[in-house]
């Protein structure tokens, strides 16, 4: 019986009894969920364009953020910096392409993953050779983020709220919207979708597939910087950083490979879930630190009921 | 020349499917095996026995189990490190509960139980697939990693969390802990890998061998054709846990000593699939190569620099392996996508056919 109210009552007595607490828990994990839905869109959307499951996207997240923060520190202003850092991942982008991807193209899916962990592993050493595997303080202030707190008392309790934290969730909304109405209603964004539904038939009517990948890995790059900047304020610029990436890959899973939305919502959902399920069962029944885990198998329960998570395309099969 | 085929005719189908059907390929093999049996222990040191002779035999284990699940099966796992560590776990339980039992027993035993975890954490792929499945083999990944954390049962309520590995001995001979000769290790280590790949082999050729590789060519067709794909692909998660199990047992009674949950994350996974990836898909040979390849390059590049007489720092050198092992990768992907096996297929039709062209 102990163990039963442990699981059914007690937290949600905790839940109604502190209202400020639970809107607290709600709202970290908010923050930490749109940070993954925005990794998640990166990931969707060279997925999307050519079947290619990023797997380096959370190492772009780090690079990015050392590149900024290396650049600042050798004496470069914030926003040029942020400039040059750009500049660094649309290199990134064509060297990509045109190393790696371009003699790839057309083969299993999984080769490419490969060469993604690949891409991973070589951006690993590259940047501890470069900017060394110390801990670095992210530029905050210098990028007149502002940092500070807001403190709200909703139901008579304590909320407090970061402006990192704020800035972080609208800029992300922002940069979503920009990208929906980039994919929408430009024509590189329409050429974007169509290579997404059918390769050949893309490249039949001209669109031209190296720069459509060039442009895609460059968004990814773009979303990578964002996040690295939001996520590196709140834990410092490390190689630990690159967790984030397996915390995006169960949102793609419950979202749906290929769903934009699929992966904001997954993202979000994901985010406040884990963090309500490690604060009210998971640190006091397991022990803590189920984190790590939740997300996955949040996601893989999900999955063996819509095996092509919750948004995806259907899966149709021929013989 | 050295590999003509004149001459050797076949008479029978049962000869023309047999394991060898060119006579110089059974004498490689051969050779190999006295290489691996008699020379090597004879004249190996104990820093080779350490860095590359073990690591190697137990790499292409870890990977030849995971060649049967994505190379015959066609099912991507990305747990591999997750299971390797459940037969770790469970080896390190067997021998500490039944002090009495033979260790090799006891290896062989731990297999067992990462096979059963296997199956279970293999369930969800009779509806999930493609990538898909390959995350969802992720939650295996860190599922495990935090229950070798946080189950303290596991590694008997030590304060350091980790696994020290006792003292071990048959008939007199010690075979594992601080006190064990590297060499009785690998010979220990040798027997147990040529077992298991000469079971491979034969499984993989036989009935069972061909209904995996028709789940991985097409699983509706498959089961178009009366294949049970829900046998086919959970005996598939079985076997190929069993074997990850048995490697993970060796990697830390033969070679690591000591083991700690965080060995057996992420990065030990990847290790095996590169050297089941770089190796070859779906070839035995394949692990091997891979093996030798991915554990013998750090090494290579770790001595290079003291050898030609220029000081390097040592974390530079680590940096440095990592981005050459990744170029090396997508390197090796692009000339051969089908792996170092398919490279020594075409060499070897070369020579059959050499000095001729055609």
């Amino acid at each position: 019986m102990e163990i039963l109210n442990k699981i059914f009552i007690a937290p949600f007595a905790d839940m109604v009894a502190a209202p400020d607490f639970l809107m607290q828990v709600l709202w970290e994990g908010l923050v930490s969920g749109v940070l993954y839905a925005l990794i998640a869109l990166g990931f969707v959307l060279i997925y999307r364009s050519s079947r290619i499951f990023n797997f380096a996207q959370g190492i772009m997240v780090v690079f990015a953020a050392l590149t900024l923060v290396g650049l600042h520190e050798m004496g470069v202003p914030a926003w040029i910096s942020v400039a040059l850092t750009l500049a660094v991942m649309f290199g990134l982008a064509v060297t990509i392409e045109r190393v790696v991807l371009r003699p790839l193209v057309g083969q299993p899916d999984l080769i490419l993953f490969m060469a993604t962990i690949g891409i991973t592993l070589f951006l690993i050493g590259l940047g501890e050779i470069v900017f060394g595997g110390a801990n670095k303080v992210m530029i905050t202030s210098e990028l007149g983020i502002p940092t500070g707190d807001l403190v709200l008392e909703p139901f008579g309790g304590l909320l407090i709220l970061q402006h990192i934290d704020i800035t972080a969730v609208i800029v992300a909304a922002l940069l979503v919207i920009a990208l929906l109405l980039f994919l929408n209603r430009t024509r590189m964004g329409r050429a974007i979708r169509a290579l997404g539904d059918d390769h050949q038939a893309a490249l039949s009517v001209g669109i031209s597939l190296q720069t459509v990948w060039v442009l895609v890995w460059f968004i990814a790059g773009i979303i990578a910087l964002v996040t690295g900047i939001a996520w590196g304020s709140r834990a410092g610029v490390s190689f630990a950083l690159e967790v984030i990436a397996y915390k995006a890959l169960p949102v793609l899973m419950l979202g749906g490979l290929e769903s934009i939305t699929g992966a904001i919502i997954g993202g979000l959902m994901i985010g406040m879930l884990e963090k309500m399920f490690e604060i009210y069962w998971g640190g006091p029944l397991l022990g803590g630190n189920t984190e790590s885990w939740f997300a996955y198998v949040l996601a893989l329960v999900v999955l063996l009921f819509r095996p092509q998570g919750l948004f995806g395309e259907k899966i149709i099969e021929r013989v | 020349m050295l590999y003509r085929t004149a001459g050797q005719y076949k008479t029978t189908y049962r000869a023309d499917q047999g394991l060898f059907p060119i006579k110089q390929d059974a004498f490689l093999l051969g050779l190999i095996l006295v290489f691996a049996w008699v020379v090597f222990p004879f004249t190996a040191t104990e820093f080779t026995f350490q860095t590359l002779l073990t690591p190697i035999l137990i790499y292409s284990l870890a990977a030849l189990g995971l060649n049967i699940l994505t190379g015959y099966a066609g099912q991507l796992s990305l747990g591999t490190g997750a299971f390797m560590g459940v037969g770790a776990y469970a080896c390190y339980k067997l021998v500490t509960l039944m002090p009495w039992m033979n260790p090799i027993i006891a290896i062989l035993l731990s297999g067992v139980f990462s096979a059963g975890v296997g199956v279970a954490f293999g369930i969800p792929s009779l509806r999930i697939k493609g990538f898909y499945l390959a995350i969802a083999t992720l939650a295996a990944q860190f599922f495990l990693v935090w229950l070798f954390e946080k189950w303290s049962w596991l590694y008997n309520d030590n304060a350091s969390g980790a696994i020290q590995v006792p003292n071990l001995e048959i008939f007199g001979i010690y075979v594992s802990g601080p006190q064990a000769a590297s060499v009785t290790q690998y010979y220990l280590v040798l027997a147990i890998v040529t077992l298991l790949t000469w079971v491979t082999i034969n499984l993989t050729r036989g009935n069972l061998g061909r209904t995996w590789k028709a789940t991985r060519d097409m699983d509706i067709a498959a089961e178009l054709i009366g294949i049970n794909l829900m046998r086919s692909k959970l005996t598939a998660f079985a076997i190929s846990s069993y074997i990850v199990g048995v490697s993970g047992a060796l990697f830390v009674f033969m070679w690591r000593g000591a083991a700690e949950p965080n060995l057996f994350d992420i990065p030990l996974s990847f290790r095996v699939l590169f050297i089941a990836i770089i190796g070859g898909l779906g070839s035995i040979l394949g692990n091997y190569l891979g093996a030798i390849l991915i554990v013998g390059l750090p090494v290579l590049l770790g001595t290079l620099p003291s050898a030609l007489g220029i000081q390097v720092e040592s974390a530079l050198i680590e940096h440095l392996n990592t981005m050459i092992v990744g170029s090396l990768i997508i390197f090796f992907l692009i000339i051969e996508p089908h792996g170092l096996a398919q490279l020594w297929r075409l060499i070897r039709e070369k020579l059959i056919i050499w000095p001729f062209p055609h």
